[in-house]
């Protein structure tokens, strides 16, 4: 059994992380709420301009547009979007998984570029063939550094001519979609060419005046609705990151919470053999006086 | 009329209004109460609307779209 002076020190050390983590914890939930709030005031505007889009595209073939053109796929760019920081469990792992397994399946044998965004994906794939930066003025994978929408969109206007100018034939998000503070589900979605946007047909009823002619609205309101989503997916993103690491911090402090336990019972359990060997050795020893 | 300018980062105006004035992409256009129905494109410029106490406020924007539906005007900026 180790000796008291041992356990005392490693009881010390645990406590000290057990608060460390309980501090991360409140610190993430803390950044969580605000990440919440951030996609709740996207909302309104991701909704209104949903349905002003299929308003549009019910009435007007959107196929021949140059971000809803499809190719052929040789040339695809995959957009990996992780976090700054680990301790946050599996989620950077997850979209690295994700992104592996698309490799190897349906984008095998395609010349894929990976942009990435966030300083995790980037310390993996800077050293692989994959990675790039080409056309970004910036280096972008610092996006979340200082998440707006200025810098969001700026990131999505380079994709968009990329892909505009026939450098990839198909982009792809991958990131963590948040579903609530504990769960997050990862997702490969297609950012390129635009997925056309399933009509309900029932506002097409409305006649309206459409000023410029709604080609040229369709013009401005694509790339509007490709760069609200991308910064979207950021958002998600940076909510899962802070759930994420909300339960990894949560599950940690419970753990270190049980390692302090069991110490403190070994700790106890040496202390009283201590105590039993001295109160043996004065009673071995008053047992000799006596003679 | 009511009046919402909304941004992917926040609504910046929620109220209602009686006039509106807009950077529309083909030259500036101008929406009172009762406005047909309309769908337009914004370039970059300023916002400038009218509340019913009459005092203006101005918002700039990079771009967006604006729709104008049932005396409600809602601007998609950026």
């Amino acid at each position: 059994m180790a000796n008291l002076k041992e356990i005392r020190i490693r009881i010390t050390s645990v406590n000290s992380t057990m608060q460390i983590t309980s501090a991360m914890k409140m610190v993430s939930a803390a950044k969580l709420k605000r990440a919440q709030d951030a996609i709740t005031r996207m909302r309104p505007y991701a909704e209104k301009m949903k349905g002003i889009l299929s308003n549009l595209s019910a009435s007007l073939d959107s196929s021949e547009m140059v971000y809803a053109r499809q190719r052929e796929v040789k040339n695809v760019l995959v957009v990996a979007i992780t976090s700054n920081r680990g301790l946050c469990g599996g989620f950077n792992n997850n979209v690295i998984k994700e992104i592996r397994s698309q490799l190897k399946g349906e984008l095998q044998g395609k010349n894929v570029k990976i942009l990435s965004l966030g300083k995790k994906a980037f310390d993996i794939y800077k050293k692989t063939s994959n990675h790039t930066t080409e056309g970004f003025s910036e280096t972008p994978y610092t996006v979340f550094d200082k998440l707006n929408f200025e810098n969001s969109s700026a990131i999505a206007e380079v994709i968009m001519k990329q892909f505009a100018a026939g450098k990839f034939d198909k982009v792809l998000l991958v990131y963590n979609k948040f579903k609530n503070a504990a769960s997050q589900t990862i997702v490969a979605e297609q950012f390129l060419p635009v997925v056309p946007t399933v009509t309900e047909g029932k506002s097409s009823s409305v006649d309206y005046i459409y000023e410029p002619e709604k080609e040229k609205i369709l013009e401005v309101l694509i790339p509007q609705t490709l760069k609200a989503q991308l910064f979207k997916a950021l958002l998600d993103s940076n909510a899962s990151e802070h759930g994420a690491r909300m339960t990894a911090m949560h599950k940690a402090t419970d753990n270190a919470g049980e390692l302090v336990k069991e110490l403190k019972l070994n700790y106890n359990k040496a202390r009283q053999a201590a105590i039993t060997g001295e109160i043996l050795e004065i009673v071995a020893g008053a047992e000799a006086l006596k003679g | 009329m009511k009046i919402e300018i909304i941004t992917p980062e926040a609504t910046l105006f929620e109220g209602e209004g009686n006039y509106i004035y807009l950077p529309g992409s083909d030259g500036s256009l101008g929406v009172l109460n009762h406005h047909a129905p309309m769908i337009s494109s914004l370039k970059k410029g300023v916002v400038r609307v009218k509340d019913n106490a009459g005092k203006e406020h101005k918002f700039d924007v990079k771009g967006g779209t604006v729709e104008v539906f049932k005396n409600k005007v809602t601007i998609l900026a950026e």
